[in-house]
């Protein structure tokens, strides 16, 4: 079929998988190590605790809305969670369970108020993250919870082997949630009726509510999403810290919403995919650990960051407005 | 016989306002039912009440298939059948074409997404009523006619009892219309109840079997369309009569403005020769594809004719740019205003000086900020406008206000031809009206205008003769004083 092939030749999600090989061929012929079967696990590792929050936000930003307290959402899930873990032998689906609901809790709190007060989801989730995180500071007074219970901190560690110069791999926890996280949401997105509701009330929400759909319940089902996925976050990264700190998470809200705008989500609601999500990922964390393995000062990484989202973004932009002048 | 819906004593208040009063209306199986009044008498307001997305004022009663209800909601309704075409389409931008039209299968409870079934219910429905778009195109990429027909696609998609339809042929060409009408036809063969809004009394007086008209939020009348002309409507519309004798014919020895020969441009148009006199209003008509839009972008200069010639007021116009084409005094409005015709953020006062800013400019090349205001204010009183600020973005006037701003903005070069490209569409009867008369005025001061139109009825009333279009040609010239409206709309169906 030549439509779909021009129609996907056209696609955002197109040129960014055109972009992501130029530059991996790029880094693989200007470094030795890019291309080596430990730095990109190391990479996967990395990326998992942005990639599962720019599975959560893809939601989000598809119904139309945004959050930007997901980043305080996670920490507090995390401590909750392994404090708990700390004392009770709550096992690995107690820490998850107690998590995910934690997060669970704050997004539908952030849905309700969205909802109730119809004020717009920016200036709600910025209070709420300034809510969750400082009560979060005010209740452990920083404090780090660093002796976590043996299970949580071997993590799982399947399918090892071992490579020529004697390097163990394995499909590790952090590369199992990123690859769940992400394929959950395709389902979600693409194969269910619901999935489905949502791009219909990110693309016209008074439509929507003409025809009936439940808005208010779609809206806590996105937002709830959101600090479920939060929680697996935080909780990927807790392990790969070893440790939780209530202050380390703060302040990636925006490297995960520049990800996924990058992946071509609008701002507006009702685009974005998770295939392009994936590539905003991996762009981002291509261009920064290239940025590393050539050498580049760590000072120029957000300046490149910021410079590749800018030129992604305003290509989208000019090639639409071409479109439709 | 029951009725299917049944509404009484209906009121809506917005706030203060008072968008319904006291409304009673009743729909039968199988009628086609219109609901006619002006912009702001509360037609979409009624709907949005029977469509359950608005609840009326307490002390309303709505009888729904013998039930008694006090509000509708929106699953209720389209449970029931009832299937509403919004006056904005309601359709969603960033979806297909297929999942527009298949929506409803998406309603409901958590389940896997049917993709297959999808495509199935929106072929099936487009099928129905004849049309044929590809499934998989994205609504934003259509044009306003192929929405209007997801739109409709929709309501046949579902197993609707009631169809109602708000201003469904405002953006609808006389071709795309007469289909619309078809399917209104087969809907009512299959015993379905259609409720038709429409500002095109035409329209409305070819399938209406019964009309309601609103006026100022409260009911005026039901009618049998079998009891009442469009003359009458409009009439009980307005609460005023109007004066449609058609216009003076000009003088037959008036200088000619503009004189167009053989005018050629393969593929658009066809040895095309005709004159306008100074003062004369010309109808231009025929229709979707006649050529007639293109006609009058090559004599604004803007789709180069390969052969023949124009003049205006005796002197060649070598018409290769709107720019050359403004210089010799040829002003086009363009059929689109929103998208073509204004700056719709800008100041009204920018909007209309914006092709005379070079006039107006001193010394320096800069413009005086108290002329401009007076230039701007100038042409708001000769064109009869509200406005309350000149400051405001044009946005903010009605759809009638606007167009005289366009027409404002081309008035104020001085033409010598103006070329009106369907000044009327989407427009209604009182600001209609309104336009018209601009015209007239713009013609006793001599200028030559070329009225292109779909409806026959505003050319016929309007000009003082028609040209017809078909298929890139001139076919016929008709007299308005000396023939009928009918004669007229026999030559363009022909
Ligand atoms: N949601 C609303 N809020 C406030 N006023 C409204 C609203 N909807 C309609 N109105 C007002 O109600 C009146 C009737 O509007 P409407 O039903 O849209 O008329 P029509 O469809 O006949 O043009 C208008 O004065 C309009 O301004
Ligand atoms: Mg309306």
């Amino acid at each position: 079929m030549p439509k779909t092939i021009q129609r996907w030749t056209r696609s955002h999600e197109f040129w960014l998988l055109a972009v992501v090989v130029v530059l991996s061929m790029f880094l693989t012929a200007a470094t030795d190590s890019f291309l080596t079967l430990q730095n990109l696990f190391d990479l996967l590792t990395s990326t998992s605790f942005a990639g599962i929050l720019a599975a959560g936000l893809l939601v989000v930003l598809v119904f139309g809305g945004i959050d930007i307290s997901f980043t305080a959402i996670a920490s507090v899930a995390q401590y909750v969670a392994l404090t708990i873990a700390k004392t009770y032998p709550i096992g690995w689906f107690g820490v998850f369970f107690v998590a995910c609901c934690t997060g669970i809790l704050c997004g539908l709190f952030n849905a309700a108020i969205i909802h109730k007060v119809r004020i717009s989801s920016v200036i709600v989730t910025i209070s709420t993250l300034n809510i969750f995180f400082g009560l979060l500071i005010y209740i452990t007074r920083g404090d780090y919870i660093t002796s976590l219970p043996s299970y949580f901190r071997e993590g799982i560690w399947w399918f090892e082997f071992t490579d020529s110069n004697g390097f163990p791999y394995a499909i590790n926890f952090q590369a199992l949630l990123l690859v769940v996280a992400f394929f959950m949401t395709w389902v979600l997105l693409n194969k269910t009726n619901i999935g489905r509701q949502i791009y219909a009330v990110g693309g016209n929400e008074i439509a929507a509510e003409r025809l009936g759909f439940h808005v208010f319940g779609l809206r806590c089902l996105v937002y709830g999403y959101m600090g479920f996925m939060a929680a697996i976050a935080s909780i990927s990264q807790a392990q790969l810290a070893q440790s939780v700190t209530p202050t380390t998470l703060i302040g990636k809200e925006l490297e995960v919403l520049a990800a996924v705008v990058l992946g071509g989500a609008s701002l507006t609601g009702g685009n974005g995919s998770v295939f392009g999500a994936v590539l905003g990922v991996m762009l981002i964390a291509i261009l920064q650990n290239g940025l590393i393995l050539l050498g580049v000062s760590s000072y120029w990484n957000q300046f490149f960051v910021g410079c590749v989202i800018l030129l992604a973004v305003s290509a989208t932009a000019l090639s639409q407005r071409r479109r439709y002048a | 016989m029951t009725a299917f819906l049944e509404l009484a004593h209906i009121s809506k208040h917005f706030g203060g306002v008072r968008a319904l009063r006291d409304v009673d209306l009743s729909l039968e199986a199988g009628e086609v039912h219109c609901l006619v009044g002006e912009n702001g008498s509360g037609k979409s307001t009624l709907i949005k009440i029977i469509a359950g997305v608005q609840a009326p004022d307490p002390g309303g009663r709505i009888v729904l298939e013998g039930r008694e209800h006090s509000r509708l909601d929106p699953i209720l309704s389209t449970k029931s059948g009832i299937q509403v075409i919004y006056q904005d389409l309601s359709l969603f931008p960033n979806l297909s074409v297929a999942e527009n039209i298949a929506i409803g299968s998406h309603m409901g409870l958590p389940r896997p997404a049917n993709w297959n079934r999808i495509s199935d219910i929106a072929a099936k429905a487009m099928a129905r009523i004849n049309v044929n778009l590809d499934l998989e195109t994205m609504v934003s990429d259509l044009s306003i006619a192929n929405r209007q027909l997801v739109a409709i696609c929709r309501a046949m998609a579902a197993d609707a009892k009631l169809v109602i339809m708000d201003e469904p042929t405002a953006s609808l060409t006389r071709h795309e219309v007469d289909s619309l009408l078809r399917v209104v036809n087969d809907l009512k063969s299959r015993d379905i109840c259609t409720v038709f809004v429409s500002h095109r009394l035409d329209e409305v007086m070819e399938i209406a079997e019964r009309v309601t008209v609103l006026r100022d939020g409260g009911k005026v009348g039901t009618f049998d369309a079998s009891e009442i002309t469009s003359r009458r409507l409009e009439t009980l519309m307005t609460g005023h009569e109007f004066d449609y004798a058609p216009p003076r014919p000009g003088g037959e020895a008036a200088e000619v403005v503009l004189a167009v020969r053989n005018l050629t441009r393969p593929g658009h148009y066809e040895d095309i020769s005709f004159d306008i006199r100074k003062g004369e209003i010309v109808g231009l008509t025929g229709l979707l594809g006649s050529g007639r839009t293109e006609l009058a972008l090559s004599i604004f200069g803007m789709n180069p004719p390969s052969r023949g010639t124009i003049e205006v007021s005796g002197k060649p116009l070598i018409a290769s740019s709107n720019r050359v084409a403004i210089a010799s005094g040829v002003a086009y409005v363009p059929e689109d205003r929103l998208m073509l015709g204004l700056a719709l953020g800008q100041p009204i006062s920018a909007n209309i000086l914006a092709t005379v800013l070079d006039s107006l400019a001193g010394k320096f090349g800069l413009i005086d900020p108290a002329e401009r205001v007076a230039a701007a204010g100038d042409w708001i009183v000769r064109l009869n406008t509200k406005v309350s600020d000149l400051e405001n973005p044009v946005g903010t006037l009605s759809g009638g206000n606007q167009q005289r701003v366009v027409l404002g903005k081309w008035m104020a070069t001085k033409p010598r031809v103006l070329i009106l490209d369907s000044p009327t569409v989407g427009v209604d009867i009182k600001a209609k009206d309104g336009i018209y008369e601009i015209v007239h005025r713009l013609a006793a001061e001599g200028v030559g205008v070329l009225l292109i139109s779909d409806e026959a009825q505003e050319v016929f009333y309007h000009t003082h003769r028609v040209l017809v279009m078909r298929q890139g040609k001139l076919v016929s010239e008709v007299h308005p004083l000396s023939s009928t409206e009918r004669n007229l709309q026999e030559v363009i169906y022909a």
